[in-house]
């Protein structure tokens, strides 16, 4: 950036400001995060139960960790709730996001209608949600007392079904960011391509299928990625809305390794339990930043 | 211990510097927030007041004190522990074989402790023979909640049988009410899952299995039989079960929607808060088949090490002012508790409470007084959530008895 | 940074009947669960218990309002939320400010004064937007207990912006990436120093970034239960640690409207943030963290 001549004090200095104002957020992120992930590694081999202890035990709790069924079970509804949140979120966001950037009149009111529940915690909404959700009082109730009787809706205390209503909150409260991501990837796209297309005749179905929708590939790799890793998190959502109930029908990952850490008092379990999760996380997201870093340097 | 106590003394030392607690005011953590838990929990306020002890409230609800616990653990880990913190059973235990938790020998010496607290629940009060906690009170989870009206309407008796329990269950559930109130947590099926092991094997099959975790007691036929029990449980419950909370299960025998709970001593509060007189509106009564047995839980005020002399004196006078009788009273009308030591007069409490006093009284002088699993009075926290897991499992059918009773040795195994 | 519409698809009438349709029916899905709160939280106690969750209250009283905000038992003390409120404003407004001014430098200095290695620092950088809290929450009570931090607001702070700083800088960054690196040179050349040049060029035409990047820190800072809960002292926390003890409560009545009052209180800020702020997000969003 600067020309070989003119290294004085004053470059050298100016050289090394860059270096000096990233080295706190830096320092911070190394120990704060990887000082935590390796200490959470390191716990995953040690016998710790009500508090860090330091007895190392070897792959103990990872042999013990596969042999609970609560531990299959989870990872089996992280699938199962992945796949469908991902799915519908994506549909959702994208389907909005096209249906808004046609010159729709009150954009200006559906756009944060779609967007606040990205504002409000379960914690403020999970009520609500469990209301609304619960035959007794909530949808089902309302639509019998409205004279519709054969109405069923009780999929919140139907072991089968109950991760679905985990979908259906987490697709409501993040479908709005993802809308938001592909709007704006929408109004980046450059209007000469979409007039050329539309000289050649294109019908509107194909504009989007074959033009608009690859455009947006960045977008879409940027809501895979922030889904994908929600997921994995998603924690006070369950605790909302069934406590990881009926039975363990809604048992995440997040829930559990919560569970062991904190209140089974199995810290060495909840660590190993982690640290599958933290390498699932990595195993999503390495491949992506690498791709993503490359492209632009 | 380990790295502990070396921490405890330099953060000690730092506290002293920053002063962030007045010297003489006690931090309390605790879950209790609602109404009447809050109301009970003045008295103690105020009596410390008195004393100019001034009350640092940290109230954590949630989970019946699961949050409580994470935020207990990052405090301790800090080096700032709470003065004194709500604590349930085997966790008064583990957190003093962390060498966390200070000595109350001396007041419990001058107040007398030892000749007052039922011996069953000195075992969670006490760790290595020194006093470390002052319990509030005796909880017990084996009672059965019943309306008056629908058993009188049905012309059914209070049941003193097993059998006579599912008869009169399937009596209401043939009149068309549900039969068993119940809400569908792990915790509270585990509550059940107290009284109907109790009424399947007594006392001493509930020690081998819950407390001895016996692992031919707890894969026995008598096991498989209390599974039985709860599928039959599960057939007097309504659809909508899944996930309501107990005070909503109990709304429902107030409101003469069912006719039975079976829930833990608290659930009368519920009763009381909506006008109802026992042995007129309702009664209580034990999990039939379990009479004469009480499965018990404590809560208690855990108290932890804290350094300053002034600190220390207000945290003894604290323990004083929870083992006073007239606290004792006070706190436990109001919760639906009895007192945690024998020579409280029963003069300000119901009929329920009276009974509940009484009973408890004779199991421990008979040895039937046993720690709640379902509260984390028999064992440890794994292995009580290990329990959970299959007893939940099964309740919502994932189980039948035989294979809950196989996964029930497998998960306790595991969690040891 | 115009938002300048796809002018050229051309719908029909049905079409677009279609999409006002499905518009207009997500936007209910959308606002079903607030509507279901704000219409139970004006109904006295006896009108939820009984009655039906759609129904129009019989008996219109703020009363419930007043108890969350004033008067509700929180903890031992009927305080209502008030006092919460303010330890979460006093939590939110350092901790939003200092990540978002970290975060533009580190885009800044990770865009425009490039070095050897600098793309794997912001890989090491943004993998820390991913890692699941409850993990730190053990070794992050240690540190804070050893600095002298524990239980104090200074201590949230700290958390959040170690924790923000990540998010705030992949937006500066993806942001800055498309700003024109030559005035920056030109700058230089001009003899401007490394804060001039961020101060004077790239700070004024950030608007757009910075709304994205206050509006996400804002919402996740006070939203944030667990670090709330385990890391302030009791009088001193903040108000999502509050509205978990009023509705939470383990034991006793539960009073619906309060605990939707209550709800809806605590969640007005990030609210206002996103009715007021809420059209600048997708500008936002659109100039930066998409295209990149």
């Amino acid at each position: 950036m600067i020309r070989q001549g003119e290294v004085d004090f004053r470059t050298r200095l100016q050289n090394w400001i860059p270096k000096v104002v990233l080295s706190p957020s830096l320092a911070m992120v190394l120990v704060f995060v990887y000082g935590f992930i390796f200490f959470t590694i390191y716990l995953s081999f040690t016998d710790s139960r009500i508090l860090p202890s330091f007895g190392l035990v070897g792959m103990e709790n990872y042999s013990k960790l596969w042999r609970l069924s609560h531990w299959t079970t989870s990872l089996t509804n992280l699938g199962i709730f992945a796949f469908f949140y991902i799915t519908v979120c994506t549909a959702l966001g994208l389907a909005l996001a096209i249906f808004l950037d046609q010159k729709i009149r009150g954009e200006g009111v559906l756009r944060p209608i779609y967007l606040y529940p990205m504002a409000l915690s379960f914690i403020v909404t999970g009520t609500a949600w469990k209301w609304f959700l619960d035959p007794g009082i909530g949808l089902e109730h309302t639509m019998h007392l409205w004279g519709w009787t054969s109405f069923k809706f009780d999929w919140i205390k139907n072991r089968d079904f109950a991760i679905y209503t985990i979908v259906l909150a987490a697709v409501w409260q993040t479908s709005g960011f993802v809308m938001a991501m592909f709007l704006a990837g929408l109004r980046g796209i450059d209007n000469e391509i979409m007039k050329a297309a539309q000289i050649d005749g294109a019908s509107n179905w194909n504009l989007y299928r074959r033009i608009v929708i690859p455009l947006l590939r960045p977008a879409f790799l940027s809501a895979f990625v922030i889904l994908a890793h929600l997921a994995i998190k998603s924690y006070d959502l369950v605790i909302a809305l069934t406590g990881g109930g009926p039975g363990r029908a809604t048992e995440l990952p997040a829930t559990f390794m919560y569970s062991y850490t904190f209140t089974r008092n199995q810290m060495g379990i909840g660590a190993s339990s982690a640290v599958i999760m933290l390498m699932t996380i990595a195993a999503i997201m390495v491949p992506y930043l690498y791709a993503e870093l490359k492209e632009k340097s | 211990m380990r790295y502990f106590n070396k921490k405890l003394v330099i953060v000690a030392a730092l506290m002293a510097t920053t002063g962030t607690a007045q010297a003489a005011d006690v931090e309390v953590l605790h879950w209790w927030t609602s109404g009447g838990e809050a109301a009970a929990l003045n008295v103690l306020k105020d009596d410390l007041a008195n004393q100019d002890i001034g009350w640092n409230d940290m109230p954590v609800a949630g989970g019946g004190g699961e949050s409580a616990m994470t935020v207990l653990r990052a405090r301790v880990t800090a080096g700032d522990a709470p003065t004194a913190v709500q604590l349930l059973g085997f966790d008064i235990l583990d957190w003093a074989a962390e060498g966390a938790l200070a000595n109350l020998d001396a007041v419990a010496a001058q107040e007398g402790w030892d000749a007052v607290v039922p011996p069953a629940l000195q075992n969670f009060a006490k760790y290595d023979g020194h006093w470390i906690s002052a319990p509030v009170n005796v909880h017990s989870t084996n009672w059965v909640w019943a309306n008056k009206g629908i058993l009188d309407d049905l012309s059914i008796d209070e049941p003193s049988s097993w059998e006579e329990f599912v008869a009169a269950m399937q009596k209401v559930q043939d009149s068309g009410k549900t039969a068993l109130a119940h809400g569908g947590q792990a915790w509270q099926e585990a509550t059940m899952f107290d009284g109907v092991v109790l009424s399947v094997g007594g006392v001493d099959f509930y020690r081998k299995a819950f407390i001895d975790l016996d692992p031919a007691a707890l894969g026995s036929q008598q096991m498989v039989e209390a599974f039985n029990r709860m599928a039959t449980l599960r057939s007097f419950v309504d659809d909508n079960f899944s996930g309501r909370d107990w005070n909503l299960a109990s709304a429902m025998v107030i409101n003469d929607e069912a006719a039975f709970q079976i829930m833990g001593d608290w659930a009368k509060g519920e009763f009381l808060n909506a006008g109802k007189v026992p042995d007129r509106d309702f009664l209580c009564f034990r999990v039939p088949g379990s009479a004469g047995a009480v499965s018990f839980n404590s809560d208690q005020f855990a108290m932890f090490n804290v350094s300053s002399p002034e600190a220390q004196a207000a945290q003894g006078e604290m323990a004083r002012a929870i083992m006073s009788p007239t606290f004792q009273s006070a706190f436990n009308v109001v919760k639906g508790s009895v007192p945690a030591r024998t020579d409280v007069p029963n003069d300000d409490f119901d009929a329920c409470g009276k009974k509940g006093m009484t009973e408890l009284a004779a199991a421990s002088a008979r040895g039937t007084l046993v720690g709640s699993m379902a509260h984390g009075h028999a064992n440890r926290a794994a292995v009580k959530n290990a329990i959970y897991d299959v007893v939940t499992a099964h309740f919502n059918g994932e189980y039948d008895a035989e294979t809950a009773t196989e996964e029930l040795v497998t998960a306790v195994d595991l969690a040891q | 940074m115009s938002s300048a519409q796809t002018q050229s698809v051309r719908t029909g009438r049905v079409t677009r009947s279609f999409i006002y349709l499905f518009l207009l029916v997500s936007a209910l899905f959308y606002l079903l669960p607030f509507f279901i709160m704000l219409l139970n939280s004006v109904k006295p106690l006896g009108e939820i218990t009984g009655g039906n969750m759609m129904a129009m209250p019989e008996v219109f009283t703020l009363e419930a309002w007043k108890a969350a905000w004033s008067t509700a038992q929180v903890g031992v003390e009927p305080t209502g939320l008030r006092p919460y409120f303010w330890n979460s404003i006093k939590m939110v407004v350092p901790a939003v400010f200092i990540s978002t001014i970290l975060g533009a430098l580190n885009g800044y200095v990770l865009t425009k004064w490039r070095f050897k290695y600098d793309t794997i620092l912001f890989g090491l950088m943004l993998f820390s937007c991913f890692i699941p809290f409850q993990i730190v929450l053990i070794p992050m009570a240690r540190i804070l207990g050893i600095v002298g931090l524990s239980g104090s607001t200074y201590g949230l702070i700290l958390v959040h912006v170690v924790y923000g700083v990540g998010f705030s800088t992949l937006y500066f960054r993806n942001y800055y990436a498309a700003f024109p690196t030559e005035l920056v040179r030109a700058a230089q050349i001009d003899g401007a120093g490394f804060f001039q040049i961020f101060y004077r060029i790239l700070l004024p035409s950030s608007g757009p970034i910075i709304v994205v990047c206050v509006i996400w820190q804002f919402t996740n800072i006070w939203n944030d239960f667990l670090f709330g809960a385990s890391f302030a002292s009791g009088s001193g926390a903040p108000m999502t640690v509050a509205l978990n003890n009023l509705v939470q409560s383990s034991t006793g009545v539960k009073e619906y409207n309060v605990h939707f009052a209550g709800a809806i209180l605590a969640a007005l800020p990030t609210l206002l943030v996103y009715i007021v702020a809420g059209r600048y997000f997708v500008r936002g969003l659109m100039a930066g963290s998409v295209k990149g």
